[in-house]
């Protein structure tokens, strides 16, 4: 692949032919959007979306250390999963910076990874550095799989009409592998949106079949294909971090408030050390959600102020559709991070009284 | 993508449809549809002043903000208070119930040095 040229998803003609506007995005050439981001955000709040989540990374670990070999990469136990379960971690470094964020899926014969599109390579590269003394066999299955979410209140409607699979047996971050549509995938209990619904792994060679046949199966429960926009609103509504906004190398997974994923528990992983010690330390500052009181329009990078001095910037920003009011979030000093405490946005040379709020901003999600 | 005949267009995707000595500005189909899902959009009140390509307010949208330039030098009589609650307006009829202020225009020949529909498809290559 010649240098600068974008990656396409197997399901690439589809949105073309869907409507899309397609978006440069970590590397790969993606649908922003379809109809348009606020109808596609509404749609999946009351019905449900299907998003080509391809670009993420599908990663495969074999081998008789496979477990161990992740846990001691990774912030969350791995050993507290049970096969057919799933969590969300951090794969950090030994000054505790975020390497990826991803989620992490047991599975009786393996472990299976989804990391971020822009840092598969990274990844990769960083796992294959720390495999020495583990006997494991690490497996880029990117290229050959394709990745689906099914997101909204009806999606548990939609997937039954393509299968048999007791659904209802499928907890919130559970998963199990069956047949949909004819196609055998791993069907899976998560997200990144606050509502029910799946996300979907299985060949690329079937990606046209699974997309048409999900589609058409929701017709009746008034689907929309759903693009990175949208995606980018509903996660931000629930306050989730999106890696190279709130997270990255230089923050932890403390100051962004995933501590919850962070087992120091565990007999050893990478960044346990200095995570140890910044914790003892005490936080500097801290990841916050805040809310806008007046109308405004947050946008990553502008200047958040207390008492008219600059205290942060803005990670991510929008103005919520669920909401209808300007959210966003951002690192200040730990002394104002207490929900309540009241900040500004210096939005385009005018400053607009926020206060700090609790995450999640949106709380009327079908997801558990 | 509509680009009527009888307005006249700016570089910046702006359209003016002079009436008299009144000028109706909004932004173009072409603006509206690269904008996407318009969220707010800001107005002068009537009676400020507004100067030809200069900035008049901003349209913000859920991907992106953009500034909005004034085809023509004048005073603003007229702002569509209607985009308060439906600044989707934009989207759905920007020539029409989209349209954002009325200017009293002071000095018409600028009018003249504004493109022309035929000019403004060509310079969006539509």
């Amino acid at each position: 692949m010649a240098e600068g040229e974008l990656r396409r998803t197997p399901f690439f003609d589809l949105h073309r032919a869907a409507g899309a506007k397609m978006v440069p995005f970590s590397g790969w050439e993606m649908p922003v959007q379809y109809e348009g981001i606020l109808a596609e955000h509404r749609c999946v709040r009351s019905a449900a979306g299907l998003f080509d989540v391809s670009h993420m990374g599908r990663v495969e670990v074999h081998g008789r250390d496979a477990v161990a070999f992740v846990n001691v990469l990774t912030t969350n136990d791995v050993e507290r999963l049970e096969p057919g379960q799933a969590q969300y971690s951090a794969m950090c470094d030994a000054r505790g910076g975020i390497v990826d964020d991803l989620l992490v899926y047991r599975r009786p014969d393996r472990i299976l990874l989804v990391p971020n599109a822009g840092n598969r390579a990274k990844d990769l590269d960083w796992m294959v550095a720390h495999r020495a003394g583990f006997d494991v066999d690490i497996r880029d299955v990117s290229e050959e799989t394709a990745l689906l979410a099914l997101q909204g209140p009806r999606a548990p409607d939609v997937l039954a009409r393509l299968t048999s699979l007791p659904l209802d047996e499928i907890g919130y971050y559970r998963f199990r592998v069956g047949e949909v549509c004819g196609c055998e995938m791993v069907v899976s209990r998560t997200g990144y949106t606050g509502e029910d619904g799946f996300e979907l792994w299985f060949p690329a060679s079937e990606a046209a079949r699974v997309w048409t046949a999900l589609i058409d199966a929701g017709r009746e429960f008034r689907i929309k294909p759903c693009g990175l926009g949208a995606r980018d609103t509903l996660r931000l509504e629930m306050g989730y971090c999106l890696y190279g906004h709130e997270i990255d190398e230089t923050t932890s997974v403390l100051e962004a408030g995933l501590g919850w994923i962070t087992r120091f528990t565990k007999s050893r992983f990478i960044g346990k050390e200095a995570l140890l010690a910044q914790k003892a330390a005490g936080l500097t500052r801290r990841l916050i959600g805040f809310r806008l009181r007046e109308r405004g329009f947050p946008r990553q990078g502008y200047a958040i102020l207390h008492d008219g001095q600059p205290v942060g910037t803005v990670a991510s920003g929008t103005v919520s559709p669920s909401l209808d009011v300007g959210i966003g979030t951002g690192y200040v000093p730990v002394e104002l991070a207490k929900p309540g405490t009241d900040l500004e946005i210096d939005v385009r040379g005018k400053r607009v009284p926020t206060d700090v709020v609790k995450l999640p901003f949106y709380t009327g999600g079908s997801g558990r | 993508m509509l680009i009527p005949d009888d307005l006249r267009y700016t570089t910046e995707h702006e359209w003016v449809r002079l009436d008299g000595d009144i000028a109706t500005v909004g932004i173009t189909d072409y603006a509206q549809e690269q904008l996407g899902d318009i969220v707010f959009v800001e107005l002068p009140a009537a009676g400020t002043p507004v100067e030809s390509m200069r900035i008049f307010g901003a349209v913000e949208a859920v991907k992106t903000v953009a500034d909005l330039f004034s085809p023509v030098t004048g005073a603003v009589i007229a702002v569509n208070e209607q985009l308060e609650a439906h600044p989707e307006y934009v989207n759905t009829d920007p020539y029409e119930t989209g349209w954002m202020i009325k200017i009293r225009v002071t000095t018409a020949s600028e009018f003249d040095g504004l493109l022309t529909a035929q000019a403004y498809q060509k310079l969006i290559g539509a």
